[in-house]
């Protein structure tokens, strides 16, 4: 099975080469696209690089220590998490109207971060205590460990991060094999919480979002201007693309955060629809690569984790794509690997350590328990 | 599994999604992409510039400087305009405007605050440009006419494009010409010439980001300057003319009698038209239009004046074209005319009479009785007809807008009806003979006739455009057969016979030089020989037996001094008609004004020195 010294030293380093290989794809895409989006911006692309290269390098630690740390460490995490975010929602840093930072002087740190890999790992460690399936009293235990980082988010706020949170801790609930029956119950039940959510919880200028999703021309030069721009970028960049470096959308500014949430629509626009079919073929092998990870776990931790931790990527690009093309609501997701951030990468990549964490060292289980 | 599942359906809409947007929509967005970034910047074209006959300017363009101000990207708008009053003279009233227009501008577009920036201004600003980023100077091209009010009446004026402009350029279908131009013909050769002289706009295709800064140039179509056009006003004998008139209310027209060239329109007094390029102030509109001058007015085409005895050459050689009269036709005066089967009596000027008159004496001594019995024998519809062929009670046909252009009257059974709804009698077609009654005719009617006169009945259209720029030979000289002569179909040549014309100028040639003539005293001694014929229009009539003395009635009810010429007699290079609004006699008045004109035409002659005006008795006319 071992073979070659390549493959031994990646064994070595608890590396899966598949994974890291797709890893890597996206990541190129995503600096060469960059320097496009920055309007070759050559300080942010070498930021850019940075934010990769401590990427790598976070995947690699994350990778090392075994699922067992994880799931032993989970509940210290969560307490922690959770104390972090009350004290950024209590005398955390305001930008823009949101306070999503907490100022530690040498750096500025975005703790629900932090809850993204926290909350998966604390509702695995729960769940497979409890043993699987999950009877009804834990399920509902489990949604309220959920619950409790979602709020604090959705506070700040950040709904795009607080469904993200939420999402991460949901997919665990449902790879963990509960019935489809209360599957359905949630479905109603979040069904109900929509008005509730839309009424008491929501600020206007997310409810804002929303009805602008539904139609964008209603405030063609406020709130929906930037979704009719990213629409006609994507959409006037056709089956090939403008070219790189040579989307008008893009280098003239119409789109709005070209190099952040917004920057699949300049790799529509340069590089057409056939372009965003690599970056969603590539999304998927990894994506497949995850869950073929999650079914090849030894431990039900490993199995629900890893297939949490994939789907949450997939649900990142969904999102994210689905914002910028003008089918769901801009809540300010990232596209994951490609737009620019340092926080989210590097939380990302932490998840890709501990996901090959629990392929690497599934044959050591026995050893280390 | 299922997850996986789930996955591949979400990708699939993902799919579903781009597809739709990026090839079934693909023409959609990509038409709004273009029109995000292109922009489409027109450049005005530069106005043609109109000359003299000789190549003088007589409408320029000067650059004028402006500054611009890009509001919506400044956060402190208030503030930066109170910096800007420091350097250029802001006034609220500017400021006002400026706050009016900026709504009818594009985001992100400069919009003008202040016009013609002084050189001080330029100067103070740009030093502080850098404390100003959104604003700027740019020039504009503006109209200016260097000789002011001297020919405002023939050149007219452009002035700032008003909705009712818009709404004619639209019907015409040109109004898409016209953006970024601000100003338009509005009268005079400025509007009849306004397609010449206007040019064909250009425009820049840039690209622009998402603030509306222009990014690059994609395409530049310079524009084509209007058509420079050449006028065959004279411009000294222009300036002369008015310098000679100094003010008065009066109107002078010359044309060369060989081609309708029109040398020089003079309606007096005038204004300056650079007052309505700018756009004119209420205050100083208000003062033009109230001056009891009527400087606004343009005498010489608009001006109807009973055309009085300058019209008796015309009559004369009608008459004898119709037989009415021969050459050898005697007619009797006893110093008035008494209408066969009336009472009535119409006087003569001469109240002792001018004993037997013939056609050349009806003229030499203006004998009125003469032309009321013409009058008579003629009928109102042969002379009414007659008239018409000199151009009377119709307009000429000069290149300028009909509406600034009066038709007079040439008075007719029909027009009576229809003006006063009662009918033709007799006793109207008797004045009509010495030119008065409800006969009233424009200055430019008059210099018309008289070129017909001077021409043995070749009739041309008075007209102001001698070339066009592109006319132009290698050498900047211009063709010598000039296409824009233009012929009328009404060719009196053939009508009237040689030797009528001879006669009537006969006539003529003796008001100036034979031994009674009316202007004798003026002519005498001329080096040249002319032809010519004095009027005066009595603006006031008399009654029965009063004895007319200027002297004793108010100035606004002195007669109008009238005078026509052509010279040299001979082969004739100028045509006159002179109208001195209350000017007494117009032999006295008038003949000397034309005796300058000639003088200064032929012989290059500037003394200025008019005699006094003679206000005496209602004479020699």
């Amino acid at each position: 099975m071992v073979s070659g010294k390549k493959d031994s030293l990646l064994m070595r380093l608890h590396i899966d080469p598949l994974f890291l290989f797709f890893i890597l794809l996206l990541l190129g895409y995503s600096v060469y696209i960059m320097w496009s989006a920055s309007g070759q911006n050559l300080p942010m692309t070498e930021r850019k690089v940075g934010q990769v290269i401590l990427g790598i390098f976070v995947m690699i630690v994350f990778a090392q220590f075994s699922p067992r740390f994880y799931e032993k460490w989970a509940p210290y995490l969560y307490i922690a998490c959770i104390i972090v975010l009350v004290i950024v929602d209590v005398f955390g840093y305001t930008s823009k109207g949101a306070q999503r930072w907490l100022n530690l002087g040498f750096i500025r740190f975005q703790p629900s971060e932090i809850a993204k890999i926290a909350v998966p790992l604390m509702v695995a460690k729960f769940i497979n205590r409890e043993g699987c399936p999950p009877p009804l009293k834990t399920t509902v235990q489990t949604l309220a460990i959920i619950a409790v980082p979602t709020l604090l988010v959705a506070m700040q706020p950040d709904l795009g991060t607080a469904i993200l949170i939420a999402m991460s801790g949901i997919f665990i609930i449902f790879l963990a094999g509960i019935s489809w029956k209360f599957i359905a119950a949630s479905v109603v039940a979040i069904g109900a919480f929509i008005p509730v959510m839309w009424f008491f919880l929501m600020h206007d200028y997310q409810r804002e979002r929303v009805l602008t999703l539904f139609n964008p021309e209603r405030d063609p030069l406020g709130k929906g201007y930037h979704i009719l721009q990213s629409k006609t970028a994507i959409g006037s960049g056709g089956l090939w693309g403008k070219g790189w470096l040579a989307g008008t959308q893009s280098q003239l500014e119409f789109i709005p955060e070209r190099h952040t949430d917004f920057i699949f629509s300049v790799i529509a626009e340069e590089f057409g629809f056939i372009g965003a079919i690599i970056l969603l073929i590539l999304f998927l092998c990894l994506i497949s690569r995850g869950l073929i990870i999650a079914s090849q776990a030894q431990t039900t931790f490993g199995r629900i984790l890893a297939g949490g931790l994939t789907l949450v990527l997939f649900i990142y690009v969904f999102i994210n794509i689905g914002m910028v093309s003008g089918i769901l609501p801009v809540v300010g997701v990232p596209l994951p690997l490609i737009s620019y951030g340092g926080s989210s990468l590097v939380v990302l990549m932490a998840s890709f350590g501990i996901i090959m964490s629990i392929h690497t060292h599934r044959n050591m289980l026995s050893k280390n328990i | 599994m299922i997850a996986f599942a789930v996955v591949l359906m979400m990708v699939v809409v993902l799919l579903v999604t781009l597809a739709h947007l990026q090839i079934l929509s693909f023409g959609y967005y990509n038409t709004k992409s273009n029109n995000n970034r292109i922009e489409i910047i027109p450049i005005p074209p530069n106005r043609g510039v109109i000359y003299d006959r000789n190549g003088t300017p007589l409408a320029i363009n000067n650059t004028i400087y402006q500054l611009k101000i890009i509001p919506d990207k400044i956060s402190n708008l208030e503030e930066q305009l109170n910096e800007l009053r420091g350097l250029v003279d802001l006034t609220d009233e500017d400021i006002e405007i400026f706050q009016k227009e900026r709504r009818s501008y594009k985001a992100h577009r400069p919009v003008p605050l202040k016009d013609n920036l002084t050189e001080k201004e330029i100067a103070k600003f740009v030093v502080n440009q850098h404390r100003f980023p959104f604003v700027n100077i740019s020039g504009n091209q503006h109209r200016y006419y260097p000789y002011s009010s001297a020919l405002t009446h023939v050149l007219g004026y452009v002035s700032k494009i008003n909705n009712q402009d818009k709404a004619r350029l639209e019907e015409e279908n040109k109004l898409s010409d016209y953006v970024g131009t601000l100003n338009i013909g509005k009268i005079g050769v400025e509007r009849f010439y306004e397609d010449l002289l206007h040019g064909t706009p250009g425009y820049e295709e840039v690209e622009v980001n998402n603030r509306g800064t222009i990014v690059r140039q994609l395409n530049h179509n310079p524009p084509q300057a209007g058509e420079d056009i050449y006028l065959t006003i004279d411009l000294n004998l222009q300036l002369y003319i008015q310098k000679l008139l100094d003010g008065r209310k009066a109107a002078v027209v010359a044309i060369d009698p060989n081609n309708g060239e029109v040398l020089a329109l003079v309606s007096s007094p005038s204004y300056d038209p650079n007052l309505f390029v700018g756009g004119i102030s209420s205050k100083k509109y208000n003062a033009l239009l109230e001056d009891k001058d009527k400087p606004l007015f343009n005498r010489a085409m608009l001006g109807s004046y009973p055309p009085a005895s300058t019209v008796k050459p015309f009559i004369a050689v009608s008459a004898l074209s119709e037989g009415v009269i021969t050459p050898k036709t005697i007619v009797t005066d006893p110093g008035y005319w008494l209408l066969p089967g009336t009472e009535k009596r119409f006087r003569d000027w001469l109240r002792w009479g001018h004993g037997k008159v013939d056609v050349v004496k009806s003229l030499e001594e203006s004998v009125d009785t003469y032309y009321y019995q013409v009058a008579y024998d003629m009928g109102i519809d042969r002379l009414s007809a007659w008239m018409n062929k000199f151009g009377y009670g119709e307009r000429t046909g000069i290149d300028i807008s009909p509406n600034e252009e009066s038709r007079g009257i040439m008075p007719s059974r029909a027009w009576k009806m229809q003006r006063y709804k009662q009918p033709w009698v007799p006793g109207d077609t008797i004045p009509v003979g010495i030119g008065q009654g409800y006969w009233t005719a424009t200055p430019l009617q008059l210099a018309k006739a008289t070129t017909i006169m001077a021409n043995n009945g070749k009739v041309y259209t008075p007209h102001l455009l001698k070339n066009k720029r592109s006319e132009m030979l290698e050498d900047g000289t211009f063709p010598a057969l000039t296409k824009n002569a233009v012929t009328t179909n009404s060719d009196l040549t053939v009508l009237i016979n040689q030797a009528y014309w001879a006669l009537a100028k006969e006539g003529m040639y003796k008001v100036m030089f034979g031994s009674r003539g009316t202007a004798r005293k003026i002519y005498a001694g001329s080096p040249y020989k002319a032809a010519g014929k004095s009027g005066t229009a009595q603006v006031y009539g008399l009654k029965a037996d009063e004895i007319y003395n200027a002297n004793d009635i108010p100035e606004h009810l002195r007669d109008h001094a009238l005078f026509i010429a052509f010279a040299p007699y001979d082969k004739p290079k100028i045509a006159l008609a002179i109208v001195l609004e209350h000017g007494g006699g117009g032999s006295s008045n008038g003949g000397a004004i034309a005796k300058h004109i000639l003088d200064y035409y032929l012989l290059g002659d500037e003394s200025t020195q008019v005699p006094e005006p003679i206000v005496n008795t209602r004479h020699e006319d």
